[in-house]
């Protein structure tokens, strides 16, 4: 078979385009997911079954089920409906950019949760106990131990679910993005060179996930590293 | 030495705690005055913890009555909170904040409970930590320190909130021999300089050198309570006997 070295370096610059979209749903993903799984696991851990039962719900659903699926509801499910496209989220839920993001943000949030709160049930009973008897109240020791200790125990965790996000954007190439898989597929039709191409996607994608790992590796060693495990 | 006459500041009455079905204390009577140390001791699973927690409610004891400094404990949480801030508490595994350099572990509660400023929050730890003879750690992480200053740590903390009582729950069972001595050495310094404690430990000549009254726990009840001298000397209870003679053979 022919392989055509040259045409794997001249493909990667043709990406651009693709990183920008795809750093965009990874960056935009991360933030509203994160936030809506702080929302999520406060629900989730909570004594009040109508809080903590909606969250268990919305958790399993969307880590039960394949997240292509879920773009797909989401952006040509929704759309079937007259009220849907009457109403004010319409504006978004016609945009492919912003299904993706939402499919992908509900994901993160899904995840993120059940990370958070293995953080949460990983802190130190006794480590509590001293900040009750110290005289701290329930919502100091939450602040103030809780969650500094839980947020660390998370972090590789985190990693983990940041970069499978990451790789989990290239679906968004199945609603007509042109993210890094979207514009190496547009490429492929113009050259036919499928195997060339896809290898430097495959390169574009493992220098992100790689920068990731830094990152977390970085906020490991600054929070983490007098923390037993 | 000790004021039989005034009123204790530490009341057990009949007490009764339950995990479940499980009876962890039966009908505990227990009195301490003001400058008092009380040395308690028993088998494992006696309810010597048990006990200790539901002084300061780390516990929610079932029945009869616990009264600390005048203040009935009860579920009213203002009760709670105001017997907390007069107790101190030491645990066995030393409970630091690890997320926490050792200054930030001791100013943490004065500044969130007391609303103590900044500076002078610090200045509060820099003397408890000098108390315990580590100033030098100050800036450390806990996971730094040994098992000895760790709990010298853990001591200046529970001191950090002034309180009238300190309760100890076997503060050298998890240290390495060498070490055990100079923990017990600040507890002593403590103990003379006139704290009200009660300590769970198993270190008799701790237990000789310093407590006014010795109590032996067995299966949640207070199966012994005398002066040091007589339950060395005369333990009147087979289980306190049977109990010392192995606890003191090695
Ligand atoms: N949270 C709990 N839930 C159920 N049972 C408990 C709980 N805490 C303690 N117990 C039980 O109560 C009994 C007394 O426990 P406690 O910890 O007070 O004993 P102890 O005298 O401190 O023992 P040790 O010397 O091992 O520390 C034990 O049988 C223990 O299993
Ligand atoms: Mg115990």
């Amino acid at each position: 078979m022919e392989f055509d070295f040259a045409l794997i370096v001249e493909s990667v610059p043709k990406m651009a385009t693709g990183i920008g979209i795809t750093l965009q749903l990874l960056v935009l993903a991360t933030i509203i997911g994160t936030a809506l799984a702080v929302c999520t696991v406060l629900m989730r851990i909570s004594k009040i079954p109508l809080l903590s039962w909606p969250a268990m719900v919305y958790i399993y659903i969307f880590r039960g089920t394949p997240m292509l699926v879920q773009i797909f509801l989401i952006y040509y499910g929704l759309s079937q409906f007259q009220a849907v496209r009457d109403s004010f989220f319409w504006i978004a839920l016609r945009d492919p950019f912003w299904c993706a993001i939402i499919a992908f943000s509900v994901n993160v949030g899904a995840y993120t949760a059940e990370i958070l709160r293995g953080g949460i049930q990983g802190v130190d009973e006794g480590q509590l106990r001293a900040a009750t008897a110290l005289g701290l109240s329930k919502s100091q020791r939450f602040i103030h131990i809780t969650t500094p200790i839980a947020i660390r125990l998370a972090l590789p965790a985190f990693g983990n679910e940041t970069v499978s996000l990451l790789k989990s954007t290239a679906l968004a190439s199945t609603i007509t993005m042109f993210d890094i898989t979207g514009v190496a597929r547009t490429i492929m039709a113009q050259t036919f060179a499928p195997y060339e191409i896809f290898i430097s996607a495959a390169i574009v994608y493992l220098f992100i996930a790689w920068f990731i790992q830094i990152g977390v590796a970085l906020a490991e060693r600054r929070f983490s590293r007098h923390m037993q495990r | 030495m000790i004021e039989t006459k005034s009123t204790p500041i530490i009341q057990l009455q009949k007490v009764d705690k339950f995990f479940g079905e499980f009876q962890a204390l039966k009908n505990v009577n227990l009195e301490v005055h003001k400058g008092q140390k009380v040395v308690v001791c028993g088998p494992s699973g006696s309810g010597k913890s048990t006990m200790i927690h539901c002084i300061n409610r780390l516990e929610k004891h079932d029945n009869g009555r616990i009264v600390v400094a005048g203040i009935e404990l009860n579920d009213s949480l203002k009760n709670i909170d105001a017997v907390r801030s007069e107790i101190g508490m030491v645990f066995q595994q030393f409970n630091l904040f690890p997320h926490l350099k050792v200054i930030d572990n001791l100013m943490l509660a004065p500044r969130l409970v007391r609303k103590v400023k900044k500076a002078e929050a610090r200045k509060i730890a820099m003397t408890y930590l000098e108390r315990v003879h580590i100033p030098e750690q100050a800036e450390k992480y806990p996971i730094q320190l040994s098992g000895g200053q760790q709990q010298r740590v853990a001591i200046a903390r529970a001191l950090c909130m002034n309180p009238e009582i300190m309760l100890f729950d076997e503060p050298t069972s998890a240290l390495d021999p060498e070490m055990i001595s100079e923990v017990l050495d600040v507890m002593v310094e403590l103990a003379k300089e006139g704290m009200t404690m009660i300590c769970v430990t198993h270190e008799m000549g701790f237990a000789r050198s310093v407590a006014d009254l010795m109590v032996f726990m067995d299966e949640g009840e207070i199966v012994e309570s005398a002066v040091p001298d007589d339950f060395f000397a005369n333990p009147k209870s087979e289980r306190t006997k049977l109990f010392l003679s192995q606890i003191l053979s090695h």
